[in-house]
């Protein structure tokens, strides 16, 4: 059953479309990864879904209530790690996790005990007494996060919380939030890695310039399960010499620049994303624009 | 202007324009730094994204300015009560007046924290509203002696309804019936929380 609908989701800022038109549903219990470069209308989504700015057109619908008439009903079941955190600088690590918790609703006999289980659970017994503004990267991240489940939503938004933190605080992140799976939390995760999404996602959307091109399980978007045979991309860097390595590197490809300097791969079989999409993320190129030119792709 | 006077008995003629200022300065100020300072560090985004009415929330923090100023109120009541006798205070009609001065006041400071995008922005925003605020509601200068043509900017001002209880309170010096003021300034309360209410609404979640 899905606890999260999208459907014909925009936000334009000005003449500018940061989400066009996006549709993807979230089933309960699942881990469901937005992947897409910087700049892709990630944190533009989960905004729009967590009552942080309002959509310009499209419904959202979470847990059956209409989030755009009703975004306080909807806020009670919900858990939300922000990219930046938004935690107060000056109180420490414990009175952060009691503070948040009172918001929902929580009263202090079920608060204090919940927050130093948190901490404990979080390796950050000791930064409990320490403000906040003393704390590491990934130690803010993660105080992030236990704030973010001290009241136990059942459906978790994390935006990028793997980004910028040391590779231990992210492995704890992500077995964190396998963690919470089990315990039947639905999770929405967006991220910029490709291997944070393949290690933890049960489904996956992958969206740039504000479209979703493609969504699927990781099994489907690994394999060329229903791309279409010619993709088209634009990036940040000169596609001239770009062309002669990507086709060292895809050689079941040829690979093309149009004339008005994007690149086209083609092939006579399907040809996979995902892979592509990596290249580009491990040579720290950004992607503009990637398309599909003989199908729709995305359904 | 009428600012340096003897000292002694008409110290009580300054204390309305004491107690005013105090409450004023002290809730415009509050509302406006904490809450522009709240939204620069994001962690006003949290008490957005929790299940609370954005009312309720509201509420919650003038609230907090409120006894804040009320508090201010009270500084300048104790050193005059050093130097002359206040016997004649009403104490009940003051402490109504702090309190409608001090609503009055912090949903101004609200709405210059709407309006605001930095601390800096708004400190500047709030000392633009308060200086001609003084000097236009009857404290220090007497309505009367004030050039006709900025009366009427004088009665658009909540302070000027909340001055003239004090003065009646303190020094037995009302122009307006008391009546009028506390009507005028529920009226003005009721006004700026809608207003204030209404730019949240449309600017804080874009
Ligand atoms: N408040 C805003 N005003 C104007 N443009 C914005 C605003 N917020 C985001 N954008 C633009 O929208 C696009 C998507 O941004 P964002 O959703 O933050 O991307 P991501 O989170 O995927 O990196 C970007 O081009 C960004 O510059
Ligand atoms: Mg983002």
């Amino acid at each position: 059953m899905s606890i999260v609908t999208v459907t014909n989701l925009k936000k334009t800022y000005g003449d500018f479309s940061a989400v066009d038109g996006i549709n993807f549903s979230i089933e309960q219990g699942e881990i469901f990864g937005f992947l897409g470069p910087n700049g892709a209308g990630k944190t533009s989504t989960i905004n729009m879904m967590i009552g942080l700015s309002r959509p310009t057109q499209g419904e959202i619908i979470i847990d059956g209530i209409d989030a755009r008439r009703q975004i306080k009903k909807a806020q009670a079941i919900m858990g939300i790690v922000p990219d930046e955190s938004n935690l107060y600088n000056e109180m420490d690590g414990f009175e952060n996790l009691c503070f948040c918790a009172s918001l929902y609703g929580m009263r202090k006999e079920e608060r204090e005990p919940k927050a130093r289980q948190l901490l404990e659970q979080f390796q950050l017994k000791e930064a409990g007494k320490r403000p906040f503004k003393a704390y590491s990267k990934g130690m803010r991240r993660k105080l992030t996060i236990a704030a973010a489940i001290i009241h136990s939503p059942r459906i978790l938004f994390l935006d990028e919380p793997t980004t910028g933190i040391d590779v231990e605080s992210a492995r704890q992140i992500r077995e964190l939030i396998l963690k919470l799976k089990e315990q039947g939390t639905t999770v929405f995760i967006t991220t910029h890695y490709i291997e944070d999404a393949e290690r933890i996602c049960d489904r996956l959307a992958f969206i740039v310039g504000g479209k979703i091109v493609a969504n699927g399980t990781v099994n489907e978007l690994m394999e060329s399960a229903s791309h279409g045979h010619a993709i088209r991309l634009v990036t940040d860097i000169n596609s001239e010499n770009l062309a002669a390595d990507l086709q060292a590197r895809f050689t079941s490809s040829t690979v093309e620049i149009t004339r008005d300097h994007a690149l086209v791969l083609r092939s006579a079989e399907r040809i996979p994303l995902l892979p592509v999409m990596e290249y580009f993320d491990h040579n720290g190129i950004a992607v503009y624009e990637a398309r599909e030119l003989r199908r729709c792709l995305g359904r | 202007m009428q600012l340096i006077r003897s000292p002694g008995g008409s110290l009580l003629e300054l204390l309305p324009g004491l107690i005013a200022m105090s409450v004023l300065f002290g809730t415009t100020s509050m509302l406006a730094v904490t809450i522009t300072f709240e939204r620069s560090g994001r962690s006003f985004d949290r008490l957005l994204l929790a299940p609370i009415s954005v009312s309720t929330m509201v509420l919650a923090k003038i609230t907090g300015a409120i006894v804040f100023g009320i508090f201010n109120a009270f500084v300048p009541v104790i050193f005059a009560a050093f130097f002359v006798n206040l016997g004649a205070v009403n104490w009940g009609v003051m402490l109504l007046a702090v309190l409608l001065i001090a609503i009055t006041s912090t949903l101004l400071g609200l709405l210059i924290a709407v309006s605001a995008k930095q601390v800096f922005e708004a400190q500047t925003f709030s000392n633009f509203f308060r200086f001609p605020m003084l000097f236009l509601c009857g404290l220090f200068v007497p309505l009367s002696s004030l050039p006709v043509f900025v009366r009427p900017v004088s009665f658009l001002l909540p302070l000027t309804y909340g001055t003239d209880i004090l003065n009646g309170a303190i020094a037995g010096a009302n122009l307006l019936s008391p009546m009028l003021c506390y009507g005028v300034l529920l009226a003005f309360a009721a006004g700026l929380f809608l207003v204030c209410l209404h730019n949240i609404n449309r600017k804080w979640i874009l």
